[in-house]
């Protein structure tokens, strides 16, 4: 179905971790139940849906080994953009070409941003009610925590490599974008190209 | 401001940004803050964290908090754009990148190109982390409840909706 893409396995935040599968069958879905396919794993999706994804893809619907997954994911979030929503579009494209990647794409949005919406609309009207103030902010300090477990997870990896390069580049973007608050595009535009110097440089030196 | 103005600015605002977003909503996070609280006063701190919350407990992508965003701005229109402005421009970079990539060949770019990007994009996360909890935690009950939730869905395989739930009848009770 695909070749060529070289991307190195993702950090411990993929869900690469999974048993070797036979080769997925060759019925692969249209445009429907592309839509549809998106539209499940996105709804089963709280807090991420990726997991639901892969688990549609690769082990319910095997439409894509787990190697071929794991690829197109890190082809994704390699990608500026939401990784997921680039998944849905790459994933359609591949199966049933443009129109498959639009279906994918809607599928995956369209249904949860119809419930997000609601949501919206009941808390401009009842988000100043003290019962429900207090709950929100409850639940905003247990999300915050869940941001820093994943977090810490994916930066575990860099910690036992005590890959000293990757560990000042976290630092100094951290620092750059939490603490001084500067911009974003302009951090990454500074980031970025220094980041990849000084990775090849290291490869380089390591090669030699 | 007019809502066609509102529309285009939330327009240019998200589909910019949606550019920069390495690794995804959750490191982009910093910068939403500064655009919609900082930058544009679309809304307060506590809306902001409210919204986090709102994604977090919904279903589907976590990128849905710029449609929240833009419903605070300019209503659902303003929501569909949003979400449309962060979504499109990248979808379409992604889509025409696969299609060029099916024969890149053995070039060793993109891995290295990949190996520079994770550590920025967990820094982004962890700035994300802090943006967010001084938005959130208001008080030190707040603080504790954010550790307690982070050093469980870290070393546990509990499902996080339930520590979500939890801190949202903590909430009620009136403890945070």
């Amino acid at each position: 179905m695909r070749e060529g893409l070289k991307f190195a396995p993702m950090p411990s935040d993929s869900p690469a971790a999974g048993l070797p599968l036979e080769p997925p069958t060759p019925a692969l879905p249209g445009r429907f139940a592309l839509f549809v396919a998106f539209a499940k794993m996105s709804l089963a999706g709280f807090g991420g849906v990726l997991v639901f994804a892969r688990r549609a893809i690769v082990d319910k619907h095997r439409w894509m080994t787990a190697d071929e997954f794991n690829e197109t994911f890190a082809l994704c979030h390699f990608l500026p953009g939401p990784n997921i929503v680039n998944l849905s579009v790459v994933f359609g494209a591949q199966i049933r070409g443009l129109t498959g990647s639009i279906a994918a794409f809607l599928g995956l949005l369209a249904p949860p941003f119809l419930i997000v919406t609601t949501l919206a609309v009941l808390y401009a009207h009842f988000g100043d009610v003290p019962a429900l103030r207090r709950v929100l902010n409850g639940v905003s300090c247990a999300a915050v925590g869940l941001l820093l477990a994943v977090t810490w997870r994916m930066m575990l990896p860099l910690l036992k490599r005590r890959d000293p390069i990757a560990l000042v580049m976290l630092v100094v973007v951290f620092a750059a974008v939490g603490v001084l608050r500067w911009p974003l595009p302009q951090v990454l535009l500074a980031t970025i190209p220094l980041s990849i110097g000084v990775t090849w440089l290291a490869r380089r030196r390591r090669a030699t | 401001m007019t809502s066609i103005g509102a529309l285009v600015s939330i327009a240019l605002a998200f589909g910019w940004l949606s550019l920069f977003a390495v690794g995804g909503a959750a490191a982009a996070i910093p910068e939403i803050h500064r655009i919609a609280v900082d930058l544009n006063h679309w809304m307060t701190d506590t809306q902001f964290a409210d919204a986090f919350a709102i994604a977090q407990l919904s279903p589907g992508p976590n990128v849905l908090i710029v449609s929240l965003v833009g419903y605070q701005v300019a209503g659902i229109a303003g929501a569909l754009v949003a979400t449309l402005a962060m979504c499109v421009p990248t979808a379409a970079l992604a889509y025409t990148v696969s299609r060029l990539l099916t024969r890149a060949g053995d070039s060793p770019w993109p891995a290295l190109v990949q190996a520079a990007l994770v550590p920025l994009s967990i820094g982004l996360m962890a700035a994300s982390g802090l943006v967010l909890a001084f938005a959130a935690d208001g008080s030190i009950a707040a603080v504790v409840l954010t550790l307690a939730a982070a050093v469980l869905a870290a070393a546990t395989s509990l499902n996080p909706v339930w520590l979500l739930v939890a801190g949202g009848i903590l909430g009620l009770l009136g403890w945070i």
